[in-house]
């Protein structure tokens, strides 16, 4: 096996025992970048010389017994990420030429423990859709299947991690993009509660739903991530000052007594079959493990896509206001009124998407539409968040499909925005009620495809949906990476 | 019809975005199904119901109002596509 494929904690283990360095590690990815990059097309910068600059500085810093807790690890970050000095696109022209003067709180915490930057990956358009297809830079290809896509909108990120390209990615979520390309691709993705971790340098979708987080080849990378990047920053006002637990603490395979929901309304019409028998399977495995399974109903299931995307544009709309030609990003230089540079610069560097749910969103919240369109959709909201309150005095998770349905082939539905708005259904209502949830590697289909178990939480019980993926991934194993050929 | 094309192009216009003929005509069915997909909204009572803009009700976060260090003024002008020394430049205004 290559040294890309290992995960985190085996990498740093290895490197701790001095049978490898960083540079080795970070070699073995560049390499695997070499060989398949052309085919999954991940990356919109690739940082090669800082990348083994940055290995070898973590390799003297771990000489020096200042390792830090990801000291020279590969990572991969989706697009949206400011880093200083690297050019940080959102998957959008309008940014072709934005280099942040600094680095996202996530990514300072990341280097500080040492990890080692390889590059920004791909994503949809400034995080808006399922499949990273409007990605304005390159498109992600499932790494299990030529042809599939990867998922969106953190594609590139889950992409990179299935074929080895880097050992873990941050990506952002906002309606399911962490958990639905890693149950695309077979990882670990986990969407943290509703501030638990800044967003500070996160370029802005729909802020009350945006949150980050990581996608992995295991749940103890994922643990070992969230100590990582969890926890107050004064920068972003919406960060929640409290105690973050160590969350590897979490990895215990003991579920007894522990009381599993079924989400009846997350098991309906158009579930492919196949994904839902590699749930009923984990369910199965926890009920053999000692946990209490018990139905429960979360009734306004129906209505999250129709919330989500009434808010989600509204927000994206006030939000991309600020792409306006003139702090940064690309302008129409010949523009000779202000008027006509704002409409050039954003008509230009803007795609059909991203238009598409500025106007949406424009719409929703003009004069004399905005009770019958947001502020009804924010009141729906609050039966989607009292839906999960009542689901969670009689059940500690809830335990779902993510997506109704494996990879599909690319360039399927790209007329037809409401399709793929639908295939969000089973993800949008956490971010919604900013509840934590996860999705777990289940098993995969007759095609080879990867399909994930989600799990959905409290509010700040990232411990409890760890606990239960733990012994999920001691029942049904990992995927591992998929072999590129 | 949700929508018509003139009211497009009248919130094109409030978001700064010029559409061109084909996508004025596209977006104008493609906003029309969506607008009446999520019209299945109205059929909950949601009287009296407080909106929720947050999954938290966040109150503000304060800090001593003290200098801090931010970017220089090189920094936050370099990433501009036309500035001078000291300022962002765009085309007269008045």
């Amino acid at each position: 096996m290559d040294l890309c494929e290992l995960t985190v904690a085996e990498a740093m283990e290895k490197m701790q025992a001095r049978e490898i360095t960083s540079v080795d590690l970070t070699q073995s990815c560049l390499d695997r970048i070499e060989r398949v990059e052309a085919k999954i097309q991940a990356f919109i910068t690739l940082d090669r010389k800082g990348a083994l600059e940055q290995a070898r500085k973590a390799d003297t810093r771990r000489r020096s017994g200042q390792a830090g807790l990801l000291g020279g690890i590969p990572v991969a970050l989706k697009d949206l990420l400011c880093t200083k000095g690297i050019r940080t696109t959102c998957g959008s022209r309008i940014l072709e030429n934005f280099i942040p003067p600094y680095d996202a709180t996530v990514v300072e915490r990341l280097k500080a423990e040492g990890a080692v930057v390889l590059g920004k990956v791909a994503m949809d358009e400034f995080a808006m859709g399922s499949t990273s297809e409007s990605c304005a830079y390159t498109i992600p290809q499932n790494p299990w299947k030529n042809g599939y896509v990867a998922g969106g909108s953190s594609g590139g990120s889950a992409a990179a991690v299935a074929a080895g390209e880097c050992l873990v990615s941050l990506g952002s979520d906002t309606g399911g993009s962490i958990r639905q390309p890693a149950s695309l691709c077979g990882l670990v993705g986990l969407k943290p509660t509703y501030g638990l971790v800044s967003r500070y340098g996160l370029v802005a979708f729909a802020s009350s739903l945006d949150q980050v987080g990581p996608l992995c080849r295991d749940v103890r990378d994922c643990a070992l991530m969230m100590n990582v990047i969890g926890g107050h920053d004064h920068r972003d006002s919406t960060s929640v000052k409290r105690e973050i637990p160590d969350y590897s603490l979490s990895l215990v395979d003991n579920v007894r007594g522990l009381r599993v929901g079924i989400p009846r309304e997350y098991f309906v019409e158009g579930l492919d079959p196949e994904v839902e028998g590699v749930v009923r399977k984990g369910i199965e495995l926890l009920r053999q493990a000692g946990a209490e399974i018990v139905d429960v109903s979360l009734p306004h299931t129906e209505y999250c896509v129709a919330v989500y995307y009434i808010i989600a544009p509204a927000e994206a709309s006030s939000n991309l206001a600020r792409y306006d030609g003139v702090h940064y990003g690309i302008r129409d230089l010949n523009a000779d009124s202000l008027l006509d540079l704002y409409k050039n610069t954003r008509s230009a560097g803007f795609g059909a998407e991203v238009k598409r749910r500025i106007l949406i969103g424009t719409y929703a919240l003009s004069s004399g539409y905005y009770d019958a369109y947001y502020k009804k959709a924010s009141q729906v909201r609050t039966m989607i968040l009292q839906d999960f309150t009542k689901a969670y005095e009689v059940c500690d998770v809830l335990i779902s499909p993510v997506s109704p349905t494996p990879a599909w082939k690319m360039g399927e539905n790209v007329d037809d925005p409401l399709a793929v708005y639908l295939s969000d259904i089973l993800t949008i209502s956490a971010n919604l009620a900013g509840i934590p949830s996860m999705s777990v590697p289940g098993g995969f289909s007759r095609d080879g495809l990867p399909i994930g178990i989600q799990l959905q939480g409290p509010h700040f019980r990232e411990d409890t949906l760890l606990r239960v993926a733990h012994t999920l991934e001691k029942g049904l194993g990992k995927a591992g990476c998929a072999k590129v050929c | 019809m949700k929508i018509s094309r003139e009211e497009v192009e009248h919130v094109a216009h409030l978001a700064r975005l010029h559409l061109s003929e084909s996508e004025l005509q596209k977006m104008t069915e493609q906003l029309d199904t969506i607008l009446s997909y999520v019209q299945k909204l109205e059929k909950l009572n949601t009287e009296n119901l407080t909106p929720t803009t947050h999954a938290f009700s966040a109150s503000n976060a304060f800090r001593q109002d003290e200098v801090q260090a931010s970017l220089s003024q090189q920094e936050a002008l370099a990433c501009s596509p036309r500035h001078t020394e000291e300022l962002f430049q765009v085309p007269r205004v008045i």
